[in-house]
């Protein structure tokens, strides 16, 4: 990758490693979402449906604004976490994490649903029938035979999560080497006289990136359903 | 001893069912599709709720409405054979058993090697499940619900999704199962062929409402049993001891009431006991004592009811030393003969028409 600059590099590992950790961090909490959205009907059902879906039609701007608000130095939950944990999430990586993690987590959330939608409630119920538990249920017959989703929601939201700008640019600001990833860098480059290059450059990986991620979630939902006989 | 007595409304719907088995023992709950046999099913495993009701097995309470006891269906130990086999599909048939035994609780009855053995499942071990025939399937179901070392085991129509020759294949592992293991089964059919092969009890359910209920030989002759089957399917089922044969034929000599019966029995060996069916269409009735016939079967016996069966013909209750037949016969040959209760009469019939089948698990008050 000797024709990229060691800004262009930096921004490029960046956007790997945030949009990394936004997928560890919110995949166990997107399968408890979609199993309970899935299997469970409760009061509040269609709010928490809808609360989950927020992202796709709120501004980009409006959710770094809110995460702002809530995760701030002076807010309630970012000072909690600082006196707590001593974690700083506003103009740090794992702030960046946090924003392309709520972005994203929608669509991961979604992919999830429609696989387990297909998941026989009969193979649950015989596994019941087995001697197996709720956890165990869910570990040995649900979680497997659910996974063609989770692998695709997870590559989809890392693929979305590695583009994602307005909610990071606004919750955690445009710092180089700490938040400006690759479409911040890229928006920087535009900023920037002769900076067109650099800015195409950028905007190649992107599409490389994203389509590389499609097509390895395509891949990887086939291999499993052969995998699952299907 | 199964005792079940519980209710529950659906809808428009309401099961209110009850029913004892004695143990071990194979009850068949009967009826017409619809009639709330798999909702009766799902109450006894736990996986649906009864509005009120009770469910035990031997001193252990599974459901009491009444005292707020209800054991979750993974604690129940009681085994089910859905009629989709419901295999897991990401894993192997190997897999599929090893995940009931892992989990079996109480103390182990049957082994894995004993269940592959009694139901072939050697050479399928490491097949994929979607590979696998039908009957294959409820094979493997059958020895995953036996694997987690069930107290009882319910069986919702296993063989409805096959073809007769595929259920062929898989009827005789459940009469082996039935003889072999004698662990209690409940087991829910709308195939009267089924339920003749493996029942030792017969439990009725019309909308909902068990309506009768009874061993296999007192049950046959059950007026609302008739209505379910059809006036061609009636007649008495008689479990009957082997008192001879001749093998070259393939012939046995069976003891049924005071008489004895020719009936085709390849291999029956002597003691052995014999299902027969005597349907009542097949019957030949005579008011003295027939001679110069090919039949060779004549039962001797006392009329004991004649009831109208439809506009054209009769049905015929004979006593053959306390076990009662059935025969159906015009009505011009009740008038003709003058038949009517008490009269003593000959019931013919000829061995080719008896079907006939070996079951040593037979239910004592069938006989």
């Amino acid at each position: 990758m000797t024709w990229l600059s060691p800004d262009e590099i930096e921004a490029l590992h960046l956007s790997l490693s945030v949009a990394a950790r936004s997928v560890v961090f919110s995949l166990p909490l997107a399968i408890i979402v979609a199993w309970v959205l899935t299997r469970r009907r409760f009061v509040g059902h269609s709010l928490l449906d809808a609360f989950v879906h927020l992202p796709l039609v709120l501004p980009p701007v409006v959710i770094g604004y809110l995460l702002l608000v809530l995760f701030g130095t002076r807010g309630p939950i970012g000072s909690w976490l600082e006196r707590i944990a001593g974690i700083e999430l506003i103009f740090t990586r794992n702030g960046a994490a946090l924003a392309t993690a709520v972005m994203s987590f929608p669509l991961m959330v979604r992919s999830m649903r429609i696989s387990l939608e297909n998941v026989d409630h009969g193979l649950e119920e015989a596994a019941r029938t087995l001697g197996a538990h709720a956890i165990d249920r869910f570990m040995t017959i649900t979680l497997p035979l659910m996974l063609p989703g989770v692998l695709a929601g997870a590559i989809t939201a890392f693929s979305a999560a590695l583009g994602e700008f307005g909610a990071v640019i606004t919750f955690v600001s445009n710092i180089p080497g700490e938040t400006r990833t690759l479409p911040l860098a890229l928006y920087s480059a535009l900023q920037t006289p002769g900076g067109d290059t650099a800015a195409a450059r950028l905007a190649g990986i992107s599409v490389v990136l994203g389509l590389s991620g499609l097509l390895l979630s395509e891949c990887f939902a086939r291999r499993v359903r052969r995998m699952l006989g299907r | 001893m199964l005792s079940v007595s519980v209710k529950k409304r659906r809808g428009t719907f309401m099961l209110d069912a009850h029913f004892d088995l004695p143990t071990p023992g194979v009850v068949t709950l009967f009826g017409r599709s619809g009639c709330g046999k798999s909702t009766l099913v799902n109450i006894i495993a736990g996986l649906l709720d009864a509005d009120r009701g009770r469910v035990a097995l031997d001193d252990d309470l599974l459901l009491d409405t009444e005292l707020g006891l209800d054991v979750p269906p993974e604690r129940r130990r009681v085994g089910y054979v859905f009629q989709d086999a419901r295999l897991f599909p990401h894993m192997s048939v190997a897999g599929n058993l090893h995940y009931a035994a892992k989990r079996a609780q109480g103390q182990p009855y049957v082994s894995f090697d004993a269940v592959a053995a009694l139901l072939d499942l050697g050479f399928l071990m490491d097949r994929r499940v979607h590979r696998l025939s039908g009957g294959e399937r409820q094979r493997v179901a059958i020895g995953r619900a036996l694997l987690s070392q069930p107290r009882l085991l319910l069986l919702d129509e296993p063989l409805a999704s096959l073809d007769t020759a595929r259920r062929e294949e898989v009827l005789p592992y459940l009469e082996t199962l039935r003889d072999q293991l004698a662990i209690p089964m409940v087991y829910v059919s709308h195939n009267f062929d089924e339920v003749l092969r493996l029942a030792t009890h017969i439990v009725l359910l019309e909308s909902g409402h068990t309506i009768a209920q009874g061993g296999v030989g007192e049950m046959s002759l059950n007026p609302r049993l008739r209505a379910i089957i059809g006036a061609d399917a009636v007649g008495a089922i008689i479990d009957g001891t082997v008192l001879g044969g001749d093998s070259a034929n393939g012939m046995a000599r069976v003891r049924v009431g005071t008489g004895e019966l020719w009936v085709q029995a390849a291999n029956a060996a002597i003691g052995a006991k014999l299902r027969v069916q005597l349907l009542a269409r097949d019957l030949i009735v005579a008011t003295q004592s027939p001679r110069y016939l090919s039949v060779r079967n004549s039962l001797a016996g006392k009329v004991t009811t004649v009831s109208s069966d439809d506009a054209n013909s009769d049905l015929i209750g004979i006593d053959i030393g306390g076990t009662e037949i059935m025969a159906r016969i015009t009505k011009a040959a009740t008038r003709d003969l003058s038949i009517a209760p008490g009269l003593p009469v000959w019931a013919l019939v000829k061995a080719a028409s008896l079907r006939a089948r070996v079951i040593s698990n037979a239910s004592p008050d069938a006989e």
